[in-house]
């Protein structure tokens, strides 16, 4: 069994604080308004610590993973 | 079932009870699982504007309640946010029984022991006698809903079941799941739940058409039920004196003449031009118009309705509405105008909570494509409007 993990994002919950892009800044840009961008698709194996480490800093709560064991 | 030949949706002469029997029949209840075997059978897609397939929806809200232990809760989605829209107020007007009968199929298919029908205030009070005449196995609760553009979303309709704001919520999680109540929640637009009362009653055309809203310059607007396989030019007219055609309406798509004339309105073939049917809108644009003054001051509209929750709409929406304001106007544009709005367009699609911002995005893209010969006028300092004309594309009676 292998588990696929990906970032999610509440738009209405993000704020635009931008932790997140500085925790994971391999997955997160800030668009030139101050919110997020997340890269597509599931989150490469190496990646899975700091993800949660920048789901755990957002003041907001607005950022998630979402895991998927096939 | 037998296949009988319905006269449609808007066919009973008045909308009580006794006119609806007698035109359509009684509804045999089916049993649970047939409805969504029915809706499937037929291809029955959404009417509220996303055309998404009805039975899919069904069994997933039916899935959600017996994996929650939850009963579900059916809304009928009657809102017609659209200024441009008035199908939903007439099939209301006109065929209430058949809305309500497919609010009780829609029950019956997911387990509700709660149905709501969400309606604009002023129709609650005939919607009350009408729902009078009836013994619904599952109860109906009418719930007014404002007169705003973001009201019919649909999880800003269940907020304002729960007694909230009119605004779209947080999709995770999604309606289907935690919806009206926290329940597991299913929102259908009035008109797909006619359809499904008419096919429940064996009319195999009912899934097969769609009700329009046509706006045409010298005709009054009026509301039709018309087959998927008329040709757009046969459902509006567009032979003299039209200059591009707006399909589905302010989350739709404009198209030159030359391309509506030739596309029938089988979502497919509406797809391959880039358009939908959206909220069932069709307007012709009148020769004496300008499209990009009409699409900037509609745009203006959308970006005002944005309830501003999330950061790429709320930043990127008046951003993008000034940008066509500003092309809307004769002169030379800013330089650069036009890469900042193709920039903004390209942050706001798929960020936000619901699709607003993506829908409001193809409007002005389409806009940008259909009328790109004005853009050059413009910048010469000319437009095509006769001046003093009135705005051809309304912007409904909260604006
Ligand atoms: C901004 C916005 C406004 C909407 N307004 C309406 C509306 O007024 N009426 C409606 O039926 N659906 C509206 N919808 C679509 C609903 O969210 C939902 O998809 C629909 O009611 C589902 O019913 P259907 O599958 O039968 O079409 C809107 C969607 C968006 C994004
Ligand atoms: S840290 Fe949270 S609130 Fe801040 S930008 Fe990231 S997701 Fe949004
Ligand atoms: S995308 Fe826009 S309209 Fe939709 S919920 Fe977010 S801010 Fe509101």
């Amino acid at each position: 069994m292998s588990r696929a993990e990906r970032l999610v994002l509440d738009p209405i919950g993000c704020r635009g604080h931008g932790v997140c892009a500085e925790l994971l800044p391999e997955r997160i840009t800030l668009d030139e308004w101050g919110f997020p961008l997340l890269a597509p698709g599931d989150l490469p194996a190496g990646l899975h610590r700091s993800a949660r480490r920048a789901v755990a800093a957002c003041p907001a709560r607005a950022l998630d993973l979402d895991v998927e064991r096939h | 079932m037998t296949a009988v030949l319905s006269p449609g949706l808007l066919a009973a002469g008045d909308p009580t009870l006794a006119t609806h029997l007698a035109v359509h029949g009684p509804l045999r209840p089916p049993a649970p699982d047939a409805v969504a075997d029915l809706a499937a059978a037929h291809g029955l897609t959404g009417r509220g504007g996303a055309g998404f397939p009805v039975a899919v929806k069904l069994r997933a809200v039916a899935g959600a309640a017996h994996a929650g232990r939850r009963r579900a809760v059916v809304v009928g989605n009657g809102a017609e946010g659209e200024p441009a829209a008035h199908k939903d107020a007439v099939l209301l007007a006109r065929a209430p029984h058949l809305v309500l009968d497919g609010l009780q199929l829609v029950a019956a298919a997911t387990g509700a022991d709660d149905a709501v029908l969400a309606v604009p205030g002023p129709v609650v009070a005939v919607l009350e006698r009408h729902l009078a005449e009836r013994a619904d196995p599952v109860p109906v609760r009418l719930v007014a809903v404002p007169d705003r553009f973001l009201a019919g979303e649909e999880s800003a309709l269940v907020s304002v079941v729960d007694g909230g704001p009119p605004l779209p919520r947080s999709k995770r999680p999604p309606v289907r799941e935690r919806g009206v109540a926290g329940r597991p929640s299913l929102v259908q637009n009035v008109e797909t739940l006619a359809r499904l009362a008419l096919l429940a009653r064996g009319d195999r055309r009912a899934a097969a058409g769609v009700l329009v809203t046509r706006h045409a310059a010298g005709l009054p607007v009026d509301v039709a039920d018309v087959p998927l396989t008329a040709r757009l030019d046969a459902v509006l007219p567009l032979a003299t004196g039209v200059q591009a055609v707006l399909v589905g309406g302010y989350h739709g798509s404009w198209l030159t003449v030359g391309t509506a004339a030739g596309v029938t309105l089988e979502p497919a073939e509406l797809a391959g031009v880039g358009a939908a049917l959206g909220a069932g809108v069709l307007a012709a644009l009148p020769e004496d118009r300008c499209g990009l003054v009409e699409t900037a001051r509609v745009v203006g509209h959308l970006a005002e309705q944005s309830a501003g929750r999330c950061g790429p709409c709320l930043n990127g929406l008046p951003r993008i509405a000034a940008a066509l304001q500003a092309l809307a106007r004769p002169g030379p544009p800013h330089p650069g105008l036009l890469a900042d709005l193709g920039r903004w367009c390209g942050l706001v699609v798929g960020r936000g909570a619901c699709s607003h911002p993506d829908g409001s995005v193809r409007l002005v893209a389409s806009a940008l494509r259909v009328f790109e010969p004005e853009l050059a006028v413009h910048a010469s300092g000319c437009c095509r409007a006769r001046p003093g004309t009135a705005p051809f594309l309304p912007l409904g009676s909260g604006a």
